[in-house]
């Protein structure tokens, strides 16, 4: 790990300036990944700005009919949470098929919207990696490439983004609420929070210099039936090979977003048009133009075949 | 004590102690976070400092040059030790691959140096800062290219013949009516124990002292010095509490050469964790396997031709998986052959991973058994039975071996080419566990089990694993408070051997199980068996179990009692007349005694084995193909039990291993570097709570008295052996997919699942 520097923020304007007056600072709330790639030296920040006595830890209705989750609400509570529980199902799911019990005690909203990749090049400092160290190429690209993204990948980046709560959030077509260092806010749909690859590996997200997460917004709830599937070869405590994210209503129409097949959560709105004629009409325009490798070629048909029981499971109900 | 003649009755048999599910004597350590680990020694020595293991970044080549300016100045550091400044190293008898690499480097994250520093985040952050120029050379990586280049394997762990042959095997499987050949694949696999390697060494002149995580202190000790080049006398290890080894423990590795070498350097104690993230490469790994099973039989089902060849690599010098041995001693037929095949690879160092040999092995030749009923439209079980065998059918005679890790004293005796057995009761356990476990209930048509979305289907497959026998020596001390003592340097890897080593003491001096002490792990003490192979139980209470027969004539010879008449019972000695308490006995000097048990010929007279049954549960998700495990019976037949918790832990510990074999464990090669891509427990997957279903194990009321006088044999490996096919055989009962390359993820399913509605 590499000397930095720490302060602890009194407010989300505070944080921000804070992080344009020093450039190679980053935010710290829960921890739970921050503190792994620090002591990999994958992240070496100069300057560590605890954000953790903001108070963005509630939960609130917003005059929409939606929900405002603060983004230090720690994922343990808010999967508790009985409004997320009855109205975002797909959410409260999401979160607990997460991590374990200790680390979701400590993860917090904006964290695991922010968390890196678990490519294994990326996490081996003795490798090439484009994500950690631009320019250096791809190891996982013609190496070991299992759990890796089949679709949005560019010849610079295979990697997945790991989030489970995030295929949710995707679903439900959240917002991320941000301040700037000159205080300005600004709201990002979540669809356009995540980056592709392409070549600039590096950057995960649209957040610009010093911009913090305050809150993450949903809109008011669209009920139906709402189900997390993730599919992986042990039973917890691993990262999705696939997973889906769905949320179909009675007359069969119905959302759906998927986990572990790309650089972000997956959704291609135009796809759920084709809800009513089954999953694999669905995956066929979802994952159109999908290039996956040898090794995780399997996940295609995985995503059929996990949506069409997701599709049988709601039908059931 | 020589043991050279089937045992009698002896004081083990009354059974007051032994035999009895005790809790564990050390429990209360380990639960309330007391026990002294290797790592935590914090007390043991004065001013440690940190070391922080330099892991290789190639997999095969040199080191151009090492600039250690950077990291030399960082904050807290005290010394650098490279191949450069580490003066003259040997290599132990354990290690393939040198500890200390440079500037030849042999595999990915061999240790090329350690950072001795203040505090561990200062060394840890001065060995980022050195830079390190390599020049690659191109390696052999990949298995299935090598395959064709292997050779018959030198040498063998145990030291076995590379080969067998009984009859004519080409011949008799050309005649056979029914003929099975396929071949099959095992993964890598690492051990992953919970603890990481971690040793704190310090030096008192020339003499060097360690604390450090080892399964067997004598090799340890061995390897250390000889490493070092310095006398044995001057070398002690000190082991008492391991966090699990499976294996991954057995030999000296480069936590304890750096933490040696680092103090030297630093003059100060150093201590020194292997990162987790260094395990799998820097350390060993149970080695994958390609094996080619053939079976010829008769349309009954009595198999006449048997063949069964496995192809594995290890780093030059290594040795081979012995997939293939158990097929010389489990199922009849007359003409057969086995045959080991080593190819030559540069990924890390191949070793001995609970049960080797037999745990790979039988997770092929058990779904050929599988597969070979099917054809032959018998029940797997009966197929089984109909083959069993009292005596064995290709017991090849052994080399003379040089092998350091052959444990048997080679000696000159004749060689019996079928011996039986000393009790082998395979058909009991399967008839029981199949009784037990509901097998009528099993539909023999795979694939016609539904349960909602889930696939349902069981599964079984034969349980073996030899039973070795090696010396073990004890001392035995009686004080005036009537304590017994046992020290030796046998070790506890979470096994329950300060348990069991407790109750054969308390069983023999007949004292309750707190008056007696024991001390474990330390090489200042008698040489133990150690603990591996499953030999560990055994030999070690039967090196107590002397040493406490020595302490009981040196009572009666104090009170002057005939010898071998004092009942030894309630804390006292009673003869005749006279009834005096053991703490008078012992008096103000207390009574020492130091015995070992050594082994005549029984075990070539009778091969000596232990076999047991699993039966396995599955339910298949007919979307996914994710395989859950619904329900796990064991019935194991070792000898005599000697303490049932301990060894129900033991085994369904190991079936545990086994279902990470079969589902999910693999090291994964890139085969361009040349190394585990998955070496950190996010990415290399075994097992969790939800991955397990409640366990039952049966073990069968047995003795053994061709064993040892505690009449036991081995347990915690028999647990494993079997597992991997039993969950194979139970997927493809659920689906009617037959998988014959581990493990079975799901993605090997998934193309031949029945499409969903």
């Amino acid at each position: 790990m590499k000397p930095f520097t720490f302060e602890r923020a009194t407010s989300g304007a505070d944080a921000a300036a804070a992080a344009e007056r020093h450039p190679g600072a980053k935010f710290v709330a829960g921890g739970t990944n921050l503190l792994d790639l620090m002591k990999l030296e994958i992240e070496t920040p100069t300057h560590l700005i605890d954000v953790n006595s903001l108070g963005l830890d509630k939960i609130e209705k917003t005059p929409e009919g939606g929900l405002r989750i603060g983004a230090l609400v720690r994922n343990t509570e808010l999967a508790a949470d009985e409004n997320v529980r009855r109205d975002y199902g797909v959410l409260s799911q999401a979160l607990v098929a997460g991590a374990s019990g200790q680390l979701r005690n400590m993860a917090t909203t904006a964290g695991n919207l922010l968390q890196r990749t678990r490519c294994p090049y990326f996490y081996d400092t003795n490798q090439p990696c484009n994500k950690r160290n631009p320019g250096t190429g791809c190891g996982a690209i013609g190496g070991y490439s299992r759990q890796h993204a089949v679709i949005g990948v560019s010849d610079a980046c295979i990697a997945t983004h790991p989030s489970d709560m995030a295929v949710a959030m995707r679903v439900l077509d959240a917002t991320v609420e941000t301040i700037r260092p000159d205080g300005s806010q600004r709201k990002i749909p979540i669809a356009e929070f995540h980056r592709l690859p392409g070549d600039k590996p590096h950057i995960d997200t649209v957040l610009m210099a010093g911009e913090l997460i305050t809150a993450v917004t949903l809109p008011k709830p669209i009920g139906g039936r709402q189900i997390y599937r993730k599919v992986r070869d042990r039973a917890s405590f691993a990262f999705a090979l696939v997973s889906v994210a769905a949320i179909v209503q009675r007359d069969g129409s119905g959302r759906v977003a998927l986990g572990g097949v790309a650089h972000k959560p997956w959704r291609i709105e135009a796809a759920e048009a084709e809800m009513p004629n089954g999953a694999k009409a669905v995956v066929a325009r979802l994952l159109a133009g999908a290039k996956p490798t040898n090794e995780n070629a399997f996940k295609i048909k995985l995503v059929e075949r996990a949506l069409a029981s997701v599709l049988a499971e709601a039908k059931g109900a | 004590m020589k043991f050279d003649k089937p045992a009698t009755d002896n004081p083990i048999d009354q059974l007051k102690v032994v035999g009895k599910p005790v809790d564990r004597v050390d429990g209360r350590l380990k639960t309330t976070g007391t026990a002294p680990y290797a790592y935590e020694r914090h007390d043991v020595v004065p001013n440690q400092a940190y070391g922080y293991i330099v892991g290789s970044a190639i997999s095969k080549g040199r080191i151009v040059s090492m600039d250690l300016t950077a990291a030399k100045a960082a904050p807290g550091v005290l010394a650098i030790v490279t191949a450069k400044n580490a003066g003259k190293l040997g290599k132990g008898n354990f290690n393939t691959a040198p500890l200390l690499g440079g500037p030849e480097i042999s595999h990915y994250h061999q240790a090329i140096g350690v950072v001795v520093a203040e505090t561990f985040e200062q060394a840890r952050a001065a060995a980022n800062l050195v830079r390190v120029e390599y020049k690659r050379t191109k390696g052999a990586f990949d298995l299935e290219a090598m395959k064709d280049k292997a050779e018959p394997a030198k040498s063998i762990a145990g030291g076995g013949t590379s080969d067998s042959k009984v009859g004519d095997f080409a011949k008799g499987f050309a005649n056979a009516p029914v003929q099975f050949d396929a071949t099959y694949r095992t993964a890598y696999e690492s051990h992953c124990m919970m603890e990481p390697h971690a040793t704190i060494a310090s030096w008192q002149d020339d003499q060097l002292t360690f604390w450090t995580s080892n399964q067997m202190i004598a090799w340890a000790v061995g390897d250390m010095a000889e490493t070092l080049g310095i006398p044995k006398e001057k070398v002690r290890a000190i082991s008492p509490f391991i966090g699990g080894g499976f294996g991954g423990k057995l030999f000296l590795r480069a936590d304890a050469l750096m933490a040696a070498l680092g103090a030297r350097a630093a003059r100060r104690p150093v201590k020194v964790t292997l990162q987790r993230a260094l395990m799998p490469n820097n350390t060993t790994h149970r080695a994958a396997t390609i094996q080619r099973v053939r079976i010829g039989a008769t349309k009954d089902g009595k198999i006449t031709a048997i063949a069964h060849e496995s192809w594995s690599g290890d780093q030059p010098g290594g040795k081979p998986e012995t997939a293939a041995m158990q097929t010389r001693s489990l199922y009849a037929g007359a003409d057969r052959m086995t045959a080991h095949r080593l190819a030559v690879l540069d990924l890390p160092e191949a070793n001995a991973m609970r049960a080797p040999g037999e745990a790979p092995g039988l997770a092929v030749l058990e779904i050929v058994m599988d597969e070979m009923a099917e054809k032959l439209g018998m029940d797997p079980i009966e197929f089984r039975i109909l083959n069993d065998t009292q005596v064995v059918p290709d017991n090849p005679s052994k080399p003379q071996s040089s092998d350091p890790q052959s444990k048997k004293p080679e000696q000159q005796t004749k060689h019996i080419p079928h011996p039986p057995f000393s009790k082998r009761q395979l058909v009991e356990c399967l008839r029981l566990g199949a009784k037990r476990f509901g097998w009528e209930k099993r539909n023999p048509q795979p694939a016609k089990v539904r349960d909602g979305k889930w696939l349902v289907g069981i599964g079984v497959a034969a349980a073996f694993r030899d039973n070795l026998l090696t010396k073990s020596a004890a001392r035995v001390r009686l004080d005036k408070r009537g304590v017994v003592t046992v020290e030796t340097d046998m070790t506890d890897i979470g096994t329950g051997s300060y348990t069991i080593i407790a109750q054969t003491a308390a069983e023999m001096m007949g004292v309750p199980l707190d008056k007696v002490v024991v001390r474990l792990g330390d090489s200042s003490f008698p040489v133990s068996c150690g603990s591996g192979g499953q030999w560990g139980g055994n030999n070690s209470t039967a090196g107590v179990y002397s040493a406490c027969v020595k302490l009981r004539q040196a009572v009666e010879e104090k009170l002057g009692l005939e010898a071998g008449q004092g009942v030894f019972a309630d804390g006292h000695v009673r003869s005749g007349s006279r009834n005096v308490s053991l703490a008078e006995a012992a008096g103000d000097q207390g009574l020492v005694a130091e015995d070992f048990i050594e082994y005549g010929d029984l075990d070539k007279q009778f091969h000596q084995s232990t076999f047991g049954a699993h039966f396995v549960e599955v339910a298949v998700d007919s979307f996914t193909g994710e395989t859950r495990v619904r329900r796990m019976l064991a019935v194991c037949a070792c000898g005599r039990i000697l303490n049932p918790k301990t060894a129900r832990s033991q085994v369904i510990g190991a079936m545990t291993m086994g279902v990470g074999a079969a589902l999910m464990e693999e090291l994964a090669v890139d085969k361009r570097i040349g190394y585990f891509v998955n070496h950190d427990l996010a990415t290399y997957e075994v097992p969790v709570h939800a991955d397990l279903p409640p366990q039952e194990v049966i073990f069968l009321d047995e003795t053994d008295p061709i064993s040892s006088p505690m009449k036991a044999k081995g347990v915690a490996e028999l647990g494993i052996c079997g597992v991997a096919a039993a969950v194979a055989n139970a997927i493809y009962n659920a689906t009617g997919i037959r998988v014959r390359n581990y493990p079975i993820t799901l993605d090997k399913l998934i193309d031949r699942l029945p499409e969903p509605a």
